[in-house]
């Protein structure tokens, strides 16, 4: 049984200049680069997929297995495409990852290049993040001076170039597809599958992309093994991962756990919520996830558990808010965020938030029509499923949840604004949290 | 204002660290806004002709991306989360109180031309919520004073840092750096923020920590694994932000019709 709390990626993040080559190989970095070079690419694979290893990007897809549908006999050259484009709201575990520990991604990358034969890679990392980009080129930089990257890979006669590419504000680039289109240099809308990207990606050449924590999970899968892997996790979710915990608590922040971990046992290492509250309620994995409540405390937080309680365990992004939040207030909130992200390729995305807004603005300010609920589970019911790609389905789920779990807000706001309901200073971090009627 | 030869390698080099050059569109727009202070109409020309495109081409991608900016800038540009989780802990109250003060409105820039403000999407830095960014830095833990005595100092032209990155240095400069040209500031600021540490500091503090790397390497048995279709049951029908939605999306069977609506 492995401990309740297990760093692994963030082990090295307190160090002294922790984003530093030699810190990073102080810390053992780069041994895994060596034992790879040793090893034939379909081992490195296979070793990856064996582990068990799933995609920590959201959707949970088994990273070994996405390696291993490039066709080998391919003529095109293959690439590997790291998605740093973390944009769903609530989400914020790569993005320190990166800043504090560039040189475990920069090593998985070389690894995963390797084992997939790619001899270019791209980070594609969001622009609105500086010192995160200056981090990357530096440990980019610093990587090619120590012959980690470049024509001959520690002079194995292997080669992999990697550029660090910044993105220009676009949510919808974190859909993989849209993500290749931008770093061809368009506007970044999804692709229509199939063909899949490990066929056609990018240039029309087969590609797989990974989230960061994916492939900085690799050096230690290499290092450490497949049985090491999964003395950490549950049968079907192995291994370790960031959880971010964010919100009315007392102590907000990354824990790196094995995976099926409870939000009541990370909320009770922090100290609970703030003094005075109680919890409301909680997106397990970022906005696109359906919301969850104090019944779900207990729901293992992997990827069959959080399934099971009818969510999904998304990027790990756990937003707790406590009772002096109007659920209606952050629906709208969020669904104007998707309104603005849609990138207008598919109309029941493009037309459908614009209309979700306009419903949900006027319930916010207390004003909403007979009506306006079914009007809301209509809209949504022709939206998932019907979208182009998956940010319409995820427009569509705090919105059901919400309404499922918290249907009396929305009633409520047919004739009382939500400010009067939950007056918004109450709920702020530097005011002080009121017992609710509710 | 022009592109002068510097610039003009400069977008060259862009294009040289790609396999194919419209690849560099994206970093040519961030170095065009670094030089000229916004996307200019000579800019976008300038792409067009370097790439081989229309004008029209270079400029549904500059106006598709947020960051790119058609009108001219403060010195420097201020964001302030209003997405949800940031909103609910006082985001919304910060971005009144700094409208207010500065007496501009959302995208506007002061009168002197030191500030232009902007509200912001989730810019990934929950766990230090209420967020303000300044020229895309971190600004953690805010509170409306703080936020206050923020854009005085920057219109006062002193000296600010960012809780968890560099010396603040202008928006066009980071601009630059975001094109893919370094500014020497990789190792100013922390590794970490203390959110960041919360989960370490813990850990530390029980004695808990991962099992031990084998010191003998995991060889890989490349044993029979899953197929395709049990990995695809598998994964979660996952949304948004994630890698693999491409393999469960009930859109890829339904949205074939729904193609080229741009």
């Amino acid at each position: 049984m492995a401990d309740t709390l297990t760093p692994v990626l963030s082990r090295g993040w307190a160090d002294e200049r922790s984003w530093t080559r030699a810190a990073y190989e102080e810390r053992g970095g780069y041994d895994a680069l060596r034992t790879a070079l040793d090893t034939a690419p379909d081992d490195l694979i296979a070793l990856v997929k064996d582990a068990g290893l799933r995609g920590r990007g959201g959707a949970g897809f088994p990273t070994g297995m996405k390696w291993s549908f490039i066709p080998q006999d391919n003529p095109k050259p293959k690439y590997l495409v790291v998605n740093a484009d973390e944009s769903e709201p609530g989400t914020c575990k790569d993005i320190p990852l990166m800043m504090a520990n560039p040189h475990e991604l920069i090593e998985g990358v070389v690894i995963a290049s390797l084992a997939i034969r790619a001899e270019q890679a791209f980070i594609y990392v969001r622009g609105e993040v500086l010192h995160v980009v200056r981090r990357l080129r530096a440990a980019c930089r610093e990587a090619y001076e120590a012959g980690y990257l470049g024509e001959d890979v520690l002079g194995s006669g292997r080669r992999v170039d990697l550029v660090i590419h910044a993105g220009a504000g676009a949510y919808i680039c974190g859909e993989e597809t849209a993500l290749l289109d931008s770093l061809e240099g368009r506007r970044g809308q999804p692709r229509l599958r199939p063909p899949f990207p490990a066929v056609a990606g990018l240039y029309a050449s087969p590609t797989v992309i990974n989230n960061v924590e994916s492939i900085a999970s690799v050096p230690s899968i290499v290092r450490g093994g497949i049985d090491w892997f999964g003395s950490m996790g549950t049968e079907k979710s192995k291994g370790f991962t960031l959880y971010s915990l964010s919100g009315h608590v007392k102590r907000p922040g990354q824990y790196e756990a094995p995976l099926g971990i409870t939000l009541r046992e990370l909320l009770e290492l922090g100290g609970g919520l703030r003094d005075g509250a109680r919890l409301k309620f909680w997106t397990p994995g970022g906005s696109s996830t359906p919301i969850l409540t104090d019944e779900h405390l207990d729901v293992p937080l992997d990827y069959e558990g959080v399934g099971a309680a009818g969510s999904m365990l998304g990027t790990k992004a756990l937003q707790v808010f406590d009772q002096t939040t109007s659920v209606v207030r952050c629906v709208l909130r969020w669904t104007e965020f998707y309104k603005h992200e849609s990138c207008g390729k598919c109309t029941p995305c493009r037309e459908g938030t614009w209309w979700l807004v306009q419903v949900l603005q006027r319930l916010d300010r207390g004003e909403g029509q007979a009506g306006d609920i079914e009007l809301l589970l209509d809209l949504c019911d022709n939206i998932l499923g019907r979208s182009f790609c998956a940010l319409g389905d995820g427009a569509t789920s705090p919105i059901t949840s919400a309404i499922q779990y918290f249907r009396d807000e929305f009633e409520a706001g047919m004739h009382t604004p939500t400010a009067e309901l939950f007056p918004p200073a109450a709920s702020t971090l530097f005011g002080t949290p009121q017992e609710a009627t509710r | 204002m022009s592109l002068g030869d510097t610039t003009m390698g400069e977008l060259r080099e862009l294009m040289a660290r790609y396999p194919q050059p419209r690849s560099a569109l994206l970093p040519m727009l961030h170095l065009v806004q670094s030089v000229e202070g916004s996307v200019t109409a000579e800019g976008i020309e300038t792409c067009a002709e370097l790439l081989g495109l229309s004008t029209a081409e270079v400029s549904g991608v500059a106006t598709f991306y947020t960051m790119y900016k058609r009108r001219p800038m403060g010195r420097h540009h201020v964001g302030v989360c209003t997405n949800t989780l940031c909103a609910v802990m006082g985001g919304d109250a910060i971005f009144e109180r700094l409208k207010d003060h500065l007496d501009v409105g959302n995208d506007e820039t002061t009168e002197d031309g030191a500030v232009t403000l902007e509200h912001i999407e989730c810019n990934a830095a929950c766990d230090f919520a209420p967020v303000l960014t300044v020229n895309w830095e971190f600004m953690d833990n805010q509170t409306p004073e703080s936020a206050v005595d923020l854009v005085d100092r920057l219109r006062a032209g002193e000296t600010v840092h960012s809780t968890r990155g560099a010396e603040i240095t202008s928006w066009r400069e980071a601009e630059r750096v975001l094109a893919g040209f370094e500014d020497g500031r990789a190792d100013e600021g922390p590794s970490a923020g203390p959110a960041s540490l919360a989960g370490l500091e813990i850990a530390a503090e029980r004695g808990w920590q991962a099992p031990p790397l084998d010191t003998d390497q995991g060889t890989a048995t490349a044993a029979a694994t899953e197929s395709p279709e049990a990995a695809a049951a598998e994964a979660d029908t996952g949304r948004a932000e994630d890698e693999t939605v491409a393999e469960e999306s009930p859109a890829d069977v339904e949205g074939g019709e729904a193609e080229e609506q741009s």
